[in-house]
């Protein structure tokens, strides 16, 4: 599973982060950091929901 | 206790909630007739860039597509342009306004809201509220057009239709009842850095005024105050806060109550859910006080949980988040988390307000109740946790202290 994001889309509202710390990031030059970009099984429930509540759409799930 | 197993759902409100509910009933597996009901003639879209990126001209409505995937995958049976007109929960079914009579064992409600409209306004060309694509795109016409703006109501739509006229160039008035912009809410502080952003970007804002008519001979001319003035226009955008739809439920049995009233479970009666913005619910976080919510987030999580409902009969887990949401003026990400009642002790945590790059806590009852930052979005989020987990307002200022 690899995680991709549409970065001319995003809006660095971080949104992803409050669903999952571990994999997104907005640090405070505002910008999201994918921390990894192919996370692991046991975290697809919460790449699902990161996908589905991103207000901008700009998460894809590949794999 | 499981629910008998459901063969036909339908789903009416074909939108943000509606759409995240059928997406989650098939990704469940849910094998059975799924239909889903719109009002609007489009398919599913986004609505906060209306009052964004297509108010300002930089979007079309392509980019607002809420669904990129095929709809086929769905397997719907999909009514569009064709509102619910009544429903029967005794009967099980749904009767649209054609006529067409659908029968559901399951039943989502998700309706959402419309603008609350001026009581005694007479109907003139380019008087508008804003809440569908037509309503922007007949806006963005007189915009392109040069009109001269005149919003009544200085919320985050009127806000942020005020930005994006003055993106344009365009000579803006609005006209707000209370003293500060969304001084009920978020309190006098941070509406008078509301007030002093918009009136720095050049609109012409005025607190404390009452309209006493909308005037024109066909066609919008002027907004009369109490008190005589006058604001010479050419649209008018009536954005005074939204009122849930439930019109098409009355005589249904269902307790309507600013919304369908729900349980903490979002069941509205036995085999009917609600989501979105039509639903109010007593939400655990906030000692159970009923809570409807007009907001992206609430109504992409509560359509999810929803379909979640009536799927597996589970009346236990309470749907309970701290609320959020996020507006976007003249380049600047505001957003809040929690709840406000406009009375709460506020703190300054980080930055300055001055900077336009801050953020405040609330207090409630000794725990912190809610966030709010300028271009602060990483800080929001940690502070939503804590916001979650109740955590002590003094956990919440040490926790600042620590992160400076
Ligand atoms: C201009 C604008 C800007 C916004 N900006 C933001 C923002 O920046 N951040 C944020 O968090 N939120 C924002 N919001 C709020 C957010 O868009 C809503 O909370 C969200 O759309 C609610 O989704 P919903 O599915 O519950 O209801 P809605 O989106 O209101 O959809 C309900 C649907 O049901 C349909 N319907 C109504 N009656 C019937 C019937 N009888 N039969 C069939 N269908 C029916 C309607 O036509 C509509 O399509 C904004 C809203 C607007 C209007
Ligand atoms: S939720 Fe979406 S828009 Fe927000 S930071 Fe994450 S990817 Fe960007």
């Amino acid at each position: 599973m690899k995680i991709i994001v549409d970065f001319d889309k995003c809006k660095s509202n971080a949104v992803c982060m409050g669903v999952a710390p571990e994999v997104f990031e907005v640090r405070d030059d505002n910008f999201l950091y994918i921390l990894q970009e192919e996370p692991t099984e046991n975290l697809r429930p919460k790449m699902e929901e990161a996908v589905r509540t991103c207000p901008a759409g700009a998460i894809e799930l590949v794999g | 206790m499981a629910e008998p197993l459901l063969e036909n759902i339908t789903v009416v409100g074909a939108s943000l909630a509606g759409l995240r509910a059928v997406e989650t009933l098939r990704r469940e597996g849910f094998p059975g007739r799924l239909t889903l009901v719109g009002a609007e003639p489009h398919l599913p879209y986004d609505r906060p860039p209306l009052s964004k990126e297509l108010l300002a001209g930089t979007w079309e409505h392509d980019q607002i597509v809420l669904r990129k995937a095929p709809y086929a995958e769905l397997e719907l049976e999909l009514y569009l342009g064709n509102p619910a007109a009544a429903l029967d929960v005794g009967k099980r079914t749904v009767t649209l306004a054609t006529g067409i009579e659908i029968a559901w064992d399951g039943l989502v409600i998700a309706t959402g809201s419309q603008p609350r409209l001026l009581p005694n306004t007479p109907p003139l060309d380019g008087l508008y509220t804003l809440r569908t694509l037509d309503d922007c795109f007949g806006i963005r016409t007189r915009l392109d057009a040069g009109a001269r703006v005149c919003v009544i109501g200085a919320g985050f739509i009127g806000a942020e239709v005020a930005a994006a006229c003055r993106s344009r160039g365009l000579d803006v008035t609005v006209l707000e009842m209370l003293e500060q912009p969304m001084v009920r809410g978020v309190g006098s502080v941070i509406g008078s850095v509301l007030a002093e952003l918009h009136r720095d970007q050049g609109v012409d804002l005025r607190c404390s005024v009452a309209v006493d008519a909308i005037e024109g001979g066909g066609k919008v001319e002027r907004v009369r105050l109490v008190g005589g003035a006058v604001v010479e226009c050419d649209l008018v955008l009536v954005a005074i806060g939204a009122v849930p739809t439930t019109d098409w439920l009355i005589g249904s049995a269902l307790t309507l109550d600013d919304g369908v009233v729900c349980d903490s479970s979002l069941l509205a009666t036995p085999l009917v859910v609600a989501a979105g913005d039509v639903c109010r619910w007593p939400n655990a976080l906030f000692g159970g006080d009923l809570m409807r919510i007009e907001h992206w987030t609430n109504a992409a999580e509560q359509g999810v949980f929803a379909a979640h409902r009536l799927l597996s009969g589970d009346a236990e887990t309470p749907f309970a988040p701290v609320p959020f949401v996020w507006s976007d003026q003249y380049g600047i990400k505001i957003q809040c988390a929690g709840r406000f009642t406009g009375t709460d002790r506020m703190e300054l945590v980080h930055g300055a307000l001055s900077d336009h790059r801050f953020v405040v806590i609330f207090e409630n009852d000794g725990v912190i109740s809610g966030v709010l930052a300028f271009n602060q979005p990483r800080q929001v989020m940690l502070y939503r946790r804590m916001i979650a987990e109740r955590a002590s307002f003094s956990d919440a200022l040490s926790f600042a202290a620590a992160n400076q």
